[in-house]
């Protein structure tokens, strides 16, 4: 039985890590037997929410850490995606599609949008100084029908 | 993870492959590679193979954006082919298929480039 079991990950905010992150949270996944498509959704949405922390909570600051939390709860996954960065400002507008602070870095804007689109359930708190932590959850459906 | 990057030239048209992971990390790197590419040679349209890019994130729409923009203001294209790979998904959400023109392989990229140009 999966229920309640959890994995946490803390690592230096260095974009190398992305890959990391990415890779940590499709094993933790794998015992849910997703397909790859949701496994494909899983890595993008994390290496979004990881980017972020590391480009706009840190300012590349090398120094900082980004922690992820995820759980498996029955046929779900939670994954938490923290940073303890400069947080944001206004968060209406930063979950607009196509909305960046960095336009001239090639930032797609899409971060939010992608999270909110890949996931079930998203969710994201910020304190300006304080930091930002993303919440979201996803079903995964290749294991669906054993819980009905 | 990493990312390899495969130029190829053909005519006036550059051809680039891309093989394994682009995020965030490796996006740098690629765009370094792509502007000097660009610079360099007479080459008016970028035309990118996705068949062996097994992850790409909107670091990677950045980079495909970017480029539209400058092959566009020096009057060229960018065209995508095979994106058949786990690619797709995120490349219909960000709606760049409504300005960038896709194709299955590089032989008909190719063709549709020889009529514009």
């Amino acid at each position: 039985m999966n229920a309640g079991n959890k994995m946490r990950l803390v690592f230096s905010a260095r974009s190398e890590n992305e890959s990391l992150s990415r890779i940590a949270i499709a094993a933790f996944a794998s015992q849910l037997d997703p397909t790859l498509e949701e496994l494909n959704d899983l890595k993008t949405v994390v290496s979004e929410a990881v980017t972020n922390c590391i480009i706009h909570g840190y300012d590349n600051d090398p120094n900082q850490e980004v922690e992820i939390n995820a759980s498996i709860e029955n046929d779900r996954i939670i994954i938490e995606i923290s940073d303890s960065g400069k947080g944001i400002e206004d968060m209406e507008l930063a979950r607009q599609p196509l909305f960046t602070t960095l336009p001239d870095g090639e930032r797609a804007g899409m971060g939010f949008t992608i999270m909110e689109n890949f996931m079930d359930h998203f969710e994201a708190s910020s304190t300006v100084g304080g930091g930002t932590r993303i919440m979201m959850t996803k079903r995964i459906e290749s294991k669906k029908a054993l819980y009905y | 993870m990493s990312l390899r990057t495969e130029v190829v030239h053909n005519r006036n048209v550059v051809i680039v492959r891309l093989t394994g992971e682009l995020d965030h990390h490796t996006s740098e790197d690629v765009r370094l590679r792509l502007d000097e590419v660009l610079m360099k040679e007479n080459s008016h349209h970028m035309v990118m193979n996705l068949e062996t890019l097994t992850f790409m994130d909107s670091s990677g729409i950045g980079v495909l954006l970017g480029r539209y923009k400058q092959l566009k203001n020096k009057g060229g294209k960018l065209i995508l082919c095979h994106i058949d790979s786990p690619v797709y998904k995120l490349l219909e959400l960000s709606g760049l298929f409504k300005i960038i023109d896709v194709y299955d392989d590089e032989v008909h990229a190719l063709s549709s480039l020889e009529v514009v140009s």
